[in-house]
């Protein structure tokens, strides 16, 4: 029996709607805020998508400019990155989660895994300078390479200092996404049942057998979810590439993994900060290609997302 | 049985069928995997050296350079590198447009954020959870160039058109695209740590004749409170380390200022200006960049670590 | 708009009407260029339309600014530095012990242009002194009403190039002299296009940079005929190129490096640079040289003269126009 008078309890229960109401008011702000990011933008760059973006280079004339150099950068960039970072990330989850003894050392790795995801992405860019680009000024400078085989023309071609290229690029975005990769491989491996685990170790195997033929298959949807995650947040980075080659006036597409680039990202960044709003225009095109391949990325994972879940 | 069933070839290898050679190649394998697997996961840790040391070592010379002083650098309250008679190098303009920036963000980001987790977690009925998260999680997933491109041709003209004395750059329009950026990460992480009270405190507290309002405020939010700081820390974090939003639309003037309509410098800012234009590794304009992104280094570093402190010390552990 | 199309279609004319001399779809090579953000859009407009020309030639142009754009080209990282001022003693220096030897080319006229916000009604002319003031480090100048009691009680806002911009540095000779430095509550950028939106973004906004930039952005700037001595000068292309729009009309120019001058492309690169560096000099909004010193700049790279001719044997700099200095 209630021993709350009626009318305090009505009053009560008049806070707790006013609360839900306002609770939904601030949720749509949030999506509000979001479409309105997406309908200005597309009100903005609609009129001027269409294939020649695609097919065009940069140009000083807003009607002429495309994406087609910043497109195949970053097609580069995310190829050397995925390459670089996923068979890194993988082993190191599954290193951590199958082979590691729980001691300091471990646990020391794992504070270090969450804070190198907390670190800015331009610090990344400038180790990535130091480190990759100029190798600390020990083989030379960047346009005088101590090592060179090949043409650089061509695909086949290396170079030590590995310069301004897209090889530092991707590995700098290596960098910056591989603690992403880790974290969401963890997931994926911590997810597998140890019943399955422990009976592959009782026929007899070895660990390594275990985490090869019955552990790593049945992680591979939640891995792979992460890494498309991880590239979609690769694709989007403009500041390490900033810090590492600079804007390039760019008109044709790479050769090789240590030519000069441009990507998606910065060519849209040197669009909006130009003046003239015929380029605010372009940049708004460019946005839009951007998110369509982001959208694309997301859906295949969300997809594969769905069907993990299913067949569990 | 769902799944894939272990693979029948194991059966086959075990070693009292194969022999002891069989044996000792499957040890040496094992061995190679996880000396391979073991030098994969110290990756991670020699990043983080190379970042320690990296910018450790060029901070160092920086400071040995004779134009710089310590006690300029920490105490002195005018940045000006570049410019000027005599060169300044107090880093407090650049933290304090850093942190003006930040401070709008969380303005937005936290209030939106936690009280989004707190509907969605709490009071949202599943399908208008399968509608706000997918949006929340496409928020998250846009590019930072593009939050600053709808600062500059969205926010700036709107709010120019209500508060005519602002700047063109200001720190209030890049604050709330950095605050709308952040909003994601503040609502995912603590919905979750919502989502994991459980249900056995909910129901006591409907028990006692509470109501879904004095449950989800005075109850479950004590309880994930601490998941809750760690995510408001982790997205103040983020939001210091924005670049691309504040170098499109806060602008390149390092002033004190609490005014957020003025134009501001951030630590983020002021690197981008360096390594658009300087590329050699001599120089003081050059060595100055590498200071303050130790100094960003640390502050982000504190805030990591900080949250990780209060979700290990203080998170609630439920019987 | 009609500008743009204009533009455009005196361009495709000129593509349709042919090249001045056989385009070659074959040649390869790279082309390195960087430096300069005023010279930038002359550069950038060539290199757009050698692709047209030659398209498998790779050009790379870089906006470090004329100081960034000297420091690489004196560690040998680029062929080609734009240059909105001549080199200085000390890049100078820094080529010798490098071992690099450069070709010295102007290519057009630009004259820096002071603007401010369009609503600007107030202050219609500048003086050099009234420059002084507002820039110089060490003056009490704040706000407008401080240079003419007449004007408005609203704060200068300050907007200008980067230190390694070679405009920054021209205007600091011009201004501050030898002995002066410029104040430091400025907003900085190397990337003028910030500058441009800044200036018209504020009310009370003054900044400078290439005319170019104010000729691409009429719509939203207003630009400040300066005081020259006898009476107050507009930047256009005539009292640029007569010199009368002074102190601020100055060349531009472009350093080859003597060795990559023996590149099929580089060379092939700068030929074409000479010929039609003038149509894309008044395309983009600076000032063509006249024919004559074309002419002298192409005599000089064909026979490979090196060394800077704004710098006597001391490193002092030579003073004059360019007509009198440039042989």
């Amino acid at each position: 029996m209630s021993r709350l008078p009626r009318r305090s309890y009505k009053k009560k229960r008049m806070y707790n709607y006013l609360f839900a109401t306002f609770c939904v008011i601030v949720t749509s702000l949030s999506v509000a805020a979001l479409f309105t990011l997406i309908i200005t933008i597309g009100i903005q760059g609609w009129h001027h998508l269409d294939i020649d973006l695609l097919q065009s280079y940069a140009s000083r004339f807003p009607e002429k400019a495309g994406v087609k150099a910043a497109v195949w950068g970053t097609i580069w960039l995310c190829g050397i990155c995925v390459f670089t970072a996923i068979p890194i990330g993988v082993a190191t989850a599954l290193y951590l989660e199958e082979f590691a003894k729980k001691n300091k050392i471990t646990s020391a790795i794992d504070i270090n895994i969450s804070n190198l995801a907390g670190v800015p992405s331009i610090v990344y860019g400038i180790i990535g300078l130091t480190v990759f680009a100029r190798m600390f000024g020990l083989f030379g400078t960047i346009n005088d390479p101590l090592v060179e085989i090949g043409n650089p023309m061509t695909f086949f071609y290396f170079r030590l200092p590995f310069g301004s290229s897209l090889l530092v690029g991707g590995l700098t975005l290596a960098l910056v996404v591989l603690p992403i990769i880790i974290v969401s491989s963890r997931e994926a491996v911590r997810a597998v049942p140890s019943s399955l685990r422990e009976a592959s170790l009782a026929l007899g195997a070895s660990r390594w057998e275990t985490v090869q033929k019955v552990v790593l298959p049945k992680a591979i949807p939640g891995i792979l979810t992460g890494s498309i995650l991880s590239v979609s947040r690769a694709i989007g980075e403009a500041a390490p590439i900033l810090v590492i080659g600079g804007f390039l006036f760019i008109r044709f597409t790479p050769e090789n993994v240590f030519d000069d680039f441009t990507a998606m990202p910065l060519q849209i960044f040197n669009w909006a900060s130009r003046p003239q709003e015929e380029f605010h225009a372009v940049a708004a095109s460019g946005i839009i290609v951007l998110l369509c391949v982001l959208l694309v990325f997301n859906s295949i994972a969300v997809l594969l997302r769905y069907r993990f879940q299913g067949k569990s | 049985m769902t799944g894939k069933e272990p693979s029948t070839t194991l059966c086959s290898n075990t070693s009292h069928q194969r022999g002891g050679r069989y044996l000792i190649w499957k040890k040496l394998i094992d061995r190679f995997a996880r000396t391979v697997l073991g030098c994969a996961a110290s990756v991670s840790i020699f990043t983080m050296v190379a970042i320690v040391i990296v910018l450790g070592t060029e901070t160092y010379s920086f400071f040995q350079l004779e134009e710089v002083s310590v006690s300029d650098f920490f105490l002195g309250t005018e940045w000006s590198p570049l410019l000027g008679a005599q060169k300044h190098f107090g880093i407090w303009p650049l933290i304090c447009g850093t942190l003006l920036v930040t401070l709008v963000a969380s303005l937005i980001s936290i209030p939106l954020g936690v009280i989004s987790a707190i509907f969605l977690a709490e009071y949202a009925p599943p399908i208008v959870r399968n509608f706000f998260k997918p949006m929340l999680e496409i928020l998250a997933g846009v590019p930072t160039v593009v939050y600053g491109f709808f600062a500059l041709t969205v926010i700036t003209p709107a709010l120019q058109s209500i508060w005519s004395g602002i700047d063109f750059y200001n720190a209030l329009s890049a604050g709330l695209a950095v605050g709308i950026m952040c909003i994601p990460i503040v609502c995912s992480i603590s919905e979750d740590t919502i989502r994991s009270v459980p249900n056995s405190l909910r129901e006591g507290a409907y028990a006692l004749g509470g109501t879904k309002l004095d449950t989800s405020l005075k109850v479950v939010f004590p309880s994930a409170l601490s998941g809750i700081v760690s995510a408001c820390l982790l997205s103040i974090a983020r939001a210091i380390g924005e670049t691309m939003i504040v170098a499109l639309a806060a602008g390149n003037l390092a002033q004190l200022t609490l005014n957020p309509g003025a134009q501001v410098q951030t630590m983020t800012a002021y690197m981008v200006q360096i390594f658009l234009g300087d590329t050699d590794a001599i120089g003081v304009e050059y060595k100055s960049s590498y200071a303050v992104a130790a100094t960003l280094f640390v502050m982000t570093l504190s805030l990591t670590l900080i949250g990780a402190i209060v979700t290990k010390r203080y998170k609630e552990v439920y019987n | 708009m009609f500008n743009k199309f204009l533009q455009v279609s005196s361009l495709s004319l000129m593509i349709l009407a042919g090249a001045t001399y056989a385009s070659d779809s074959k040649m390869t090579g790279t082309v390195k260029v960087d430096g300069s953000s005023t010279v930038y859009p002359i550069t950038e407009a060539v290199a757009e339309e050698f692709a047209e020309d030659a398209p498998r030639v790779r050009v790379t142009v870089g906006i470090s600014g004329t100081g960034g754009g000297f420091k690489r080209f004196a560690a040998g990282e680029i062929d080609i530095s734009d240059a909105s001022r001549p080199i200085k003693a000390k890049e100078q220096k820094l080529c010798e012990e490098a071992g690099i030897d450069f070709i010295e080319i102007p290519i057009a006229y630009d004259g820096l242009t002071i603007v401010v916000n369009k609503e600007n009604t107030w202050c219609d002319a500048l003086t050099v002194d009234h420059l002084k003031s507002i820039f110089l480090d060490g003056s009490e100048t704040k706000k407008w009403k401080d240079l003419n009691p007449e004007w408005p009680d609203i704060e200068i806002k300050k907007f200008s190039p980067g230190t390694d911009s070679g405009t920054f540095d021209y205007f600091k000779e011009v201004v501050a002299g030898k002995t002066g430095a410029i104040r430091s509550d400025m907003s900085v950028s190397e990337d003028d296009n910030v500058l441009v939106k800044g200036v018209s973004g504020n009310k009370g906004a003054i900044g400078f940079f290439g005319c170019a930039y104010y000729f691409e952005n009429k719509d939203k700037l207003k630009a400040l005929p300066i005081h020259n001595g006898t009476s107050n000068v507009m930047p256009t292309s005539k009292t640029i190129e007569s010199g009368e729009y002074a102190p601020f009309s100055r060349p531009l120019f472009i350093y080859v490096n003597k060795a990559s001058a023996s590149k099929k492309a580089v060379d092939y690169f700068v030929n074409y640079y000479l010929e039609n560096a003038g149509e894309m000099a008044n395309a983009v909004g600076y000032v063509s040289l006249p024919k004559e010193l074309y002419e002298r700049s192409q005599n000089n790279y064909k026979n490979l003269r090196t060394g800077t001719q704004f710098l006597d044997a001391e490193g002092e700099k030579v003073i004059g126009a360019l007509a009198t200095v440039y042989e």
